[in-house]
């Protein structure tokens, strides 16, 4: 490297090191989150021994029940026999509450044989399907996560099945996640293009105002923003008040706008509309003028010389407003959480459910690493279409 | 007058698109204008009552305002934010000003792989963010502290002073710098003297940004924050959430004057850069 090179390098360096740390390395824990998860291999490390030449179909054995005492006892004293228990639950229900009440009647066991007071706490011990769960639980990487956040199920035979219909959540989760950001990103090509088209061509001052108009929702508190839309669109609220006073929608058939997809749809269009008008008019003023006058002068209506001459030199900056809209979107959470309902939910608020309510931090880290690896596409695609080269704040 | 702007289908053309305009800037600009005269409601609603509409002045008063400077955890809120903030600004503008300089340096090798990554963060879903901060920084026990978000912020705001800083030196004259060389000035009495004040707008404005960011950010505080580091938008949060009042607008109404502010001031520093640069 040269001298001025190295000078460069090292000038980036500590945000390189910085972002690193503080942003690059927590997204890694998180993805290995998803596929590694050691507490039941740590508080049962014997146990699983004991299962790991098992044939998975005849009793384990005295050995075995013997380990699961002791540790699980240990787990008890440990107070971790709740997250054990919990993980051996995700593999198959009705284990948490099987591993808990063993755990606390064992104490009142000095002795073995362990199988038969086992036996006699609870008859699912004698199910190899149980000690099973316990087997796969034990698994410190696993891709269980994954194969649940895509709907997918191994069954005990170790293939791999789609979960039955009523069970699918995640896949189709997704699924409006994606569709519904792409309704968003075309409203808002439809709102944004007529006025970033209107703000490219107005005289300076206008256009300075009219730009400022776009740009102060942009600077406004996202909060503030989400909670004006409840304010305007409940049942009790403006627009309904609205509606009602010009006799549109009876009194007692007030519409409900908000806590919805509804909600989640207009509040989402317009958070991010700047994100769409700020691009394409940048892309709009570098048009030269005098390019429509000439296909005017040469005969073409406006509707020919725009479709043949403007619009195909604004789609770069369509693409990169759109993907930047799209990228946005489906990522996005507070809105959706506040707007949003049950019905207005999107991936993002499952990731949230997760890590703060079901505390199933693997399939959060899953969702998300899905999530992610959809951004991280759009991502590159954004780069390619030069959207990181020419982005500017304003 | 040309022309074609006589032909009656253009007219009706102009007409359609100013019209639907004006629909559209209603859009964009109805929620935040509803909300403002809302929040001085005598009444614990959200709507206009009657009194209101009538400009009665005994429907309107601030009672919701003196309920929020009133109340501790309000002003407890304002000042977490308030040094979050500035904390997390002043470390995200001084790596961001560093890291755009050698960007932009002709020299700087493998320039695109050292943008997308410091640009990362900005594209990245915040629940994601938020997500794998809160596992790492509670391994090394930064959740629930004050450094702990500080630097979660900081790191959300670099690529905003990356991005206008970088912007800002794309503009600059480089023959300045080499001028300034030849003269006999060393590397850091470049910057200071030379660089730094023609960028300075850039840089305050990166600054703005990553501030703006810092005092709007939920989702990370949300995962990551304790009771005593709740910040202004966590406390919005909660009462959006549980009993949505009028107290909310008050604390909206003043997130949109200091909105407003930070708009003008960024836009003036834009006009300033404008000038200086010649372009």
């Amino acid at each position: 490297m040269t001298r001025p090179a190295r000078r460069a390098a090292a000038l980036t360096l500590p945000l390189v090191a910085f972002t690193g740390v503080t942003f690059v390395i927590p997204l890694a824990t998180m993805l290995v989150r998803s596929v590694h998860d050691p507490v039941v291999a740590d508080a049962l490390p014997d146990t699983l021994d004991r299962l790991r030449g098992w044939d998975g179909q005849s009793d384990p054995g005295e050995a075995a029940y013997a380990a699961a005492a002791r540790e699980l006892l240990r787990a008890r004293e440990e107070r971790t026999l709740g997250r054990v228990a919990s993980r051996m639950n995700r593999v198959r229900s009705g284990l948490r509450s099987v591993v808990v009440r063993s755990a606390r009647r064992l104490q009142d066991f000095p002795d073995g044989p362990w199988r038969a007071v086992m036996l006699d706490i609870d008859d699912d011990w004698g199910d190899p399907a149980t000690w099973r769960a316990i087997r796969t639980a034990g698994d410190r990487f696993t891709a269980r996560h994954y194969l649940n956040a895509a709907d997918l199920q191994r069954l005990s035979d170790g293939s791999i099945a789609r979960q039955p219909p009523d069970q699918r959540i995640y896949l189709p989760l997704l699924w409006r996640t994606l569709t519904v950001s792409l309704g968003i990103t075309g409203l808002c090509l439809a709102l944004g293009y007529p006025i970033a088209y209107l703000i490219a061509h107005a005289p300076p001052g206008r256009a300075g105002f009219l730009l400022g108009l776009v740009l102060l929702p942009f600077w406004t508190s996202l909060l503030v923003r989400t909670t004006s839309w409840i304010v305007l669109l409940q049942t009790q609220g403006v627009v309904n008040d609205l509606l009602v006073a010009v006799g549109l929608v009876a009194d007692d058939g007030r519409i409900a706008l908000v806590y919805n997809m509804t909600g989640t749809v207009v509040a989402m269009t317009h958070v991010l509309l700047p994100f769409m008008v700020l691009p394409v008019y940048s892309i709009m003023r570098a048009i030269p003028p005098q390019q429509m006058r000439a296909a005017a002068s040469l005969g073409a209506g406006f509707p020919r010389a725009f479709l043949r001459v403007y619009w195909p030199q604004t789609l770069s900056g369509v693409g990169a407003g759109s993907l930047l809209v799209f990228i946005l979107a489906i990522g996005y959470y507070i809105t959706p959480a506040l707007v949003g309902g049950q019905s207005g939910q999107l991936i993002s608020n499952f990731i949230a459910y997760h890590m703060q309510t079901s505390l199933n931090w693997g399939l959060a880290g899953a969702l998300g690493g899905i999530l992610l690896a959809c951004v991280a596409v759009l991502y590159l695609l954004f780069d390619r279409v030069g959207g990181l080269e020419r982005m500017r704040l304003r | 007058m040309n022309m074609t702007a006589a032909e009656p289908g253009q007219r009706i053309g102009r007409i359609v698109h100013r019209t639907a305009c004006a629909l559209i800037f209603t859009f964009l600009m109805a929620p935040i204008l509803v909300i403002v005269p809302l929040s001085f409601n005598a009444e614990p609603y959200f709507t206009f009552t009657e009194g209101m509409l009538r400009l009665d002045p005994d429907a309107w008063s601030l009672r919701w305002y003196r309920q929020i400077l009133g109340d501790d955890a309000w002003r407890r809120a304002f000042a977490n934010s308030l040094f979050i903030g500035v904390a997390s600004t002043a470390l995200a503008t001084v790596l961001g000003t560093l890291a755009a300089l050698g960007l932009s340096s002709p020299d700087m090798p493998a320039r695109r792989l050292a943008m997308g990554l410091m640009i990362s963060p900005m594209v990245t879903p915040l629940i994601i963010s938020a997500t794998g901060m809160f596992f790492f920084y509670s391994t090394l026990g930064l959740s629930q502290t004050h450094a702990g978000l500080i630097l979660a912020h900081a790191a959300l705001g670099t690529p905003f002073v990356v991005i206008t800083v970088t912007a800002a030196l794309s503009a600059f004259d480089t023959n300045l710098t080499r001028a300034a060389a030849s003269l006999g000035a060393g590397p850091l009495q470049i910057f200071r003297r030379v660089q730094l004040p023609l960028i300075a707008p850039g840089v305050v404005s990166g600054a703005l940004f990553a501030f703006a960011t810092s005092f709007d950010e939920v989702v990370v505080v949300l995962f990551m924050a304790g009771e005593d580091q709740r910040t202004l938008p966590r406390q919005m949060w909660g009462g959006i959430r549980e009993q949505i009042s009028p107290a909310i607008l008050a604390v909206a109404t003043f997130l949109i004057v200091f909105a407003v502010l930070l708009l003008l001031t960024v836009d003036g520093l834009r006009r300033r850069a404008a000038a200086a640069g010649g372009r």
